[in-house]
């Protein structure tokens, strides 16, 4: 009886210790917290997303607010169209706030950048940022200024 | 001169070797409701195939994860990308090594003495025994280890995982000095629930039943003999390691 009771309580510390470690990885390693909670989602178009990706943060400030839920390309506005869903603590972010598609470093992950403009109405569920800024694709840029390079060369 | 039929002959063996694996893995899950109805030998058997194989789990989960960050660090340091090391040891982790290696050492830990346990009642008549006394054995012996097997099989790549970002957490920041935050931050930012958590649970789910159904398969056809039960023991360990890896090429090719 004894040796059984012992059995019985070294099973349960151990599968309540898989599923600790299961919780842990899931909620402290993954983003899966960005996903949770109340969220709003609004729409953005670009001319250009370059390298962003479904799950790319939305910051304001530098501070991560929202993820990008899904990227298509919209045929009737031949418009990158982007969904994003953004965190029910910041609902007072102004109608006419500026996206833009931001790089962090020099080669990083590409994100989201949210300034906020100065409108008295705020973006609500369903509604669209109207100033957008495309990504900067660095292989344009690089070969602007080589044939701008080789221009004033001449 | 030989039949013509003989010709197929290897082919065939090996279709009918697949077809009674699959079929003892159809009567094994069929058979999982039945263990619901009586918990006591499922508990017995988690303790047996789990808990015992924690230590084993736990202590190579962390030297994984201490190893792995060094190599990343220095490889990383090269490039001045440090910042990125705990997502790329947790990515590792969780995607490849956690299911994997938890695979293996539960391949080496538990599918052996699952092998050697049905070998040796294979060989003192104890499985005729139940036959004779009307006891399905499939139901009595093999589901319940079956059904421990495939759970114990991700709750210790959890705990592989969770030891293996500790490991990395301790060389990373107390001993490389890099900045917790970072170290974190660069965690969650890099890796995903679905697509990397999620998937590598499903792996590790699917080791767990590959491990346990082959482990339980050798050692319950293993030759009534003394040598029978190595050989079932040993054959179950070779089986188990090849077919564990060969399943994680053919998910990772499927899945990421």
């Amino acid at each position: 009886m004894r040796q059984i009771r012992s059995l019985e309580v070294t099973t349960g510390l151990f599968v309540l210790l898989g599923v600790a470690a299961l919780f842990y990885l899931a909620t402290q390693t993954t983003n899966y917290r960005t996903y949770g909670g109340h969220s709003y989602g609004v729409k953005a178009f670009f001319n250009n997303v370059g390298g962003l990706h479904v799950g790319a943060p939305v910051r304001m400030g530098g501070v991560t607010i929202g993820r990008v839920t899904a990227i298509r390309y919209n045929m009737s506005r031949y418009q990158a169209e982007v969904d994003l869903i953004i965190s029910d603590h910041y609902d007072k972010i102004p109608a006419d706030s500026t996206a833009s598609i931001l790089t962090e470093g020099v080669l990083g992950e590409q994100y989201i950048g949210v300034s906020p403009g100065g409108a008295p109405t705020f973006l609500h569920n369903g509604s669209t940022i109207h100033f957008t800024q495309s990504a900067i694709i660095l292989e344009n840029l690089l070969g602007q200024l080589l044939t701008h390079g080789s221009h004033s060369g001449k | 001169m030989k039949r013509p039929g003989a010709l197929f002959q290897p082919v065939l063996e090996l279709l009918a070797a697949l077809g009674r694996r699959f079929h003892f893995l159809a009567v094994s899950v069929t058979l999982i409701p039945s263990v619901l109805g009586r918990p006591r030998s499922f508990i017995e058997q988690l303790f047996y195939l789990g808990s015992v194989s924690v230590i084993l789990i736990a202590v190579g989960g962390l030297f994984v994860g201490l190893v792995l960050t060094l190599q990343f660090y220095s490889a990383l340091s090269r490039f001045g990308a440090t910042s990125s090391l705990g997502g790329l040891v947790t990515l590792a982790l969780l995607r490849e090594l956690g299911p994997v290696l938890t695979a293996l050492l539960f391949a080496g830990r538990a599918g052996t003495s699952l092998a050697s346990e049905l070998g040796l009642m294979r060989a003192t008549r104890q499985i005729d025994a139940m036959e004779v006394m009307a006891v399905d054995p499939m139901r009595r012996v093999v589901a319940p280890r079956f059904l421990a097997g495939l759970l114990a099989m991700p709750l210790l790549a959890g705990i592989f995982s969770a030891m293996g970002v500790l490991g990395s957490y301790l060389i990373g920041i107390k001993m490389m000095g890099l900045d917790p935050g970072v170290f974190w931050s660069s965690m969650r930012h890099e890796v995903s629930f679905h697509s990397d958590f999620m998937n590598g649970m499903v792996k590790s789910l699917i080791f767990g039943v590959a491990c346990s159904l082959i482990s339980l398969y050798e050692g319950f056809h293993a030759r009534p003999t003394a040598e029978g039960v190595g050989r079932a023991t040993t054959r179950s360990v070779v089986i188990s390691s090849m077919t564990i890896l060969a399943l994680d090429f053919l998910l990772t090719s499927l899945m990421f």
